[in-house]
């Protein structure tokens, strides 16, 4: 029962949060929005049982792609009067994109949703904990579309940063591994001076 | 509507056993927050002393009240708000960074058989909780409208995130050892006939070093506390804090401290294990929580000692570290447990007996 | 072959153990703070603190107007005015003060006085809470003098045979 009133609780803030992200002005509040709206998927996840997915979904959006985004807006100087200037001239336009999007969703959802399926053992409770049942299965039934699915993230790194590098020329930057590499003969030499005598100080 | 209702009522119903399971909760948090207030007294003892100075000695013997006094004296100071802040994130960002450093406590085990959960994604679990505290940190620094605060806030967020990578592939390489993200399974890998030599430590030296500097920078300690780094941005993220709510950042980074230094011991340092296991010498090879304790205690005095050796890192020297040097080993390393997991360096899994 | 070592170097963090090991030596070592206002160091007899107007055995002051003090203070923190005395005639101050925010304890007053009148006890904690408590009044040099009068006259007979 106390599951329960998680649920609904969970679903409520859920919901809340994800109109918050598309309905504040200020852009950095949306992405805490955001973040919360993640949390409680999370947390709604866990109470399915799903802990590994709930947890990585914390550990990889919300501890770390939110936290590169909320950088990103935080340095970005957005003015919500520009960002509202095409809103009715683009308004077709996004509907149209919406209304597309909404049927190729039913489509693939909605059509099987319809009729009532009988859902197989879950596989999971089976092997006891469904962390261990995900690692089999990702690394015997799904290997090669996990090992392609890694590839193309690898590949993607590398495009943005092949596509961020540029180098430019007159540009002084400090290269701290060649800094470490610093010995003290290179930088400092010390000198053994004979005395002068007094003839100095003597005047 | 009437079915709203009924569940409303068995929650009512349920209040007891829940406010008991609430009370359960909240029972390690006064524990910790006591350790955290001797830990601040510690702190300033150690680095006292190796500045050749005596630290606080003044408030109760040795000065074990100073603590104390701070807390009291900062709960008693006014809260000042920036005129421009944001309020609600400005109160919000000291309680988020301590909600998660309170939370993680929930799945560290102190003892075989005692845990407040023995969830299975224990593990996972703590990366995800740590990973959270960075948003207190840059919340403050956004909400408070100062420039000192926001780069602070930018610093914590990308030293963060650079260092969990090399934190997480640390702590991979000892889920292949021990097969499970079980906290308590995982110190059960290391028990066996050998003492100390039988824990995580040996095989993975490298990741255990990388974890445990990986665990400075992310409670941004020093050398890692750019984010405050109060010779080039005067506090960093809590510049604008003051009184109570600086008060609430001074003890999550310390329980963050300490938890780092906990999940050290029993990654990779036996947990309750006995360092003279399976040696046959009665208390001496038994396992307990005294040994948890100790070890914690000897992982935390090295924060310290960081602290009052090392000068403050570059930033741009904290990045190279972070991923030039550090995800490299520990990708190479991952690589060299998984050969001693399939060679059979180690054993595998809860199995050896103590 | 040098890249080699040092690499080899900073990934055993042998300069960082170094001075971890600095450090712990330090650690261990005795301290010698001194817990001030429980603990003192031992004053030179040769100390110069607050200043004091000193009388002779018999009650008379020493000090003779001659102004020397306020010709040779540094900086200017001693002021003296002087009249003959109504009982007697003689030539005493009327007004003899120091700023104690000018003065820079230098001690040349006290070297310059050749009646050994105006001196420098080794007073050092003293503290004012109002304007205008930062000048040494006549009154207050001389109840100084009044009062640590066996601790002055023992620093000077300590100190006699280097005069």
């Amino acid at each position: 029962m106390t599951q329960q009133v998680l649920f609904y609780f969970f679903a409520t803030v859920l919901v809340a949060a994800a109109l918050a992200v598309i309905t504040v002005r200020n852009s950095v509040h949306a992405a805490l929005s955001l973040v919360l709206t993640f949390f409680t998927a999370a947390g709604i996840w866990i109470l399915a049982e799903a802990e590994f997915l709930g947890l990585a979904l914390i550990v990889v959006y919300v501890g770390a792609v939110m936290v590169l985004f909320l950088f990103v807006v935080m340095m970005l100087d957005i003015k919500p009067e520009s960002m509202r200037e095409g809103f009715i001239r683009f308004l077709p336009v996004g509907v149209i994109v919406a209304l597309v999007m909404l049927a190729e969703m039913l489509s693939l959802i909605g059509v099987k949703a319809l009729q009532a399926q009988a859902l197989p053992e879950n596989p999971a409770l089976a092997a006891g904990s469904n962390t261990a049942w995900l690692g089999k299965a990702l690394y015997t039934e799904f290997l090669l579309p996990f090992e392609i699915a890694a590839l193309i993230l690898t590949v993607a790194l590398i495009a943005a940063v092949a596509l961020t590098l540029r180098k430019r020329s007159g540009v002084r930057t400090q290269k701290p591994g060649e800094q470490v590499l610093v010995q003290r003969n290179e930088r400092l030499r010390v000198v053994k001076m004979a005395s002068e005598g007094g003839k100095g100080e003597s005047a | 509507m009437e079915s709203v209702i009924a569940l409303f009522n068995s929650f009512v119903h349920d209040w007891p056993n829940l406010s008991l399971f609430i009370g359960l909760i909240l029972l390690p948090l006064l524990p910790l927050i006591i350790s955290v207030a001797m830990y601040v007294w510690w702190e300033r003892k150690v680095i006292g002393w190796m500045h050749v100075r005596m630290g606080p000695n003044q408030v109760g013997p040795l000065g074990l009240a100073q603590a104390f006094a701070d807390v009291f004296k900062l709960l008693f100071k006014e809260i000042t708000i920036p005129e421009k802040a944001s309020t609600f994130l400005f109160y919000l960002a000291p309680l988020i960074a301590l909600v998660p450093a309170m939370a993680a406590w929930a799945v560290v085990p102190i003892g075989e058989k005692l845990a407040w959960s023995n969830a299975n994604a224990g593990l996972l679990y703590l990366l995800a909780m740590t990973s959270l505290g960075v948003y207190g940190i840059v919340l403050a620094g956004w909400a408070s409208n100062s420039k000192y605060a926001f780069l602070g806030a930018m610093r914590a967020a990308a030293q963060v995130v650079s260092y969990e990578i090399a934190m997480g592939m640390a702590i991979v390489s000892v889920l292949i050892l021990a097969g499970s993200l079980n906290l308590s399974d995982v110190v059960q890998a290391q028990a066996g006939s050998k003492g100390f030599l039988e824990w995580f430590w040996l095989p993975l030296l490298p990741m255990f070093v990388i974890y445990f500097i990986s665990g400075v920078a992310e409670t941004n300690r020093a050398p890692f506390d750019v984010t405050e780094g109060e010779s080039e941005i005067v506090a960093g993220f809590h510049v604008e804090y003051s009184g109570s709510a600086f008060a609430i950042f001074f003890l999550a980074e310390y329980a963050n401290m300490i938890l780092v230094s906990f999940l050290s011991s029993i990654l990779f340092l036996g947990g309750w294990l006995s360092p003279l296991q399976g040696l046959g010498l009665g208390v001496l090879s038994a396992p307990g929580w005294w040994w948890l304790f100790a070890k914690a205690f000897v992982m935390a005095f090295l924060f310290l000692w960081f602290r009052a050796t090392f000068p403050r890192y570059r930033y741009d020297q904290i990045m190279r570290l972070g991923w030039k040097v550090f995800i490299p080993i520990t990708i190479a390393w991952i690589f060299v447990a998984g050969c001693l997991a399939y060679f059979g360096g180690v054993t595998i899994g809860p199995g050896g007996n103590p | 072959m040098n890249r080699v070592v040092s690499y080899i170097k900073s990934l055993f963090l042998l300069e960082l153990l170094q001075g971890l090991w600095l450090t712990g030596r330090y650690f261990v070592k005795p301290k010698y703070t001194m817990q001030y206002p429980m603990e003192k160091i031992p004053k030179s007899n040769r100390f110069r603190g607050l200043h004091a107007l000193r009388r002779y055995p018999n009650g008379e002051e020493r000090c003779i107007a001659c102004k020397l003090c306020e010709a040779v203070c540094p900086a200017l923190a001693i002021t003296i005015d002087a009249a003959p005395r109504a009982s007697d005639g003689q030539r005493r101050t009327t007004r003899y003060e120091i700023d104690l925010f000018k003065c820079i304890f230098c001690g040349f007053c006290e070297e310059s006085c050749p009646v050994d009148s105006i001196v420098e006890t080794d007073i050092h904690e003293y503290h004012f809470e109002k304007r205008g408590e930062n000048i040494l009044t006549k009154e207050k040099l001389l109840a100084l003098g009044d009062r640590y009068e066996a601790e002055i006259a023992a620093a000077r007979a300590q100190d006699a045979a280097f005069r």
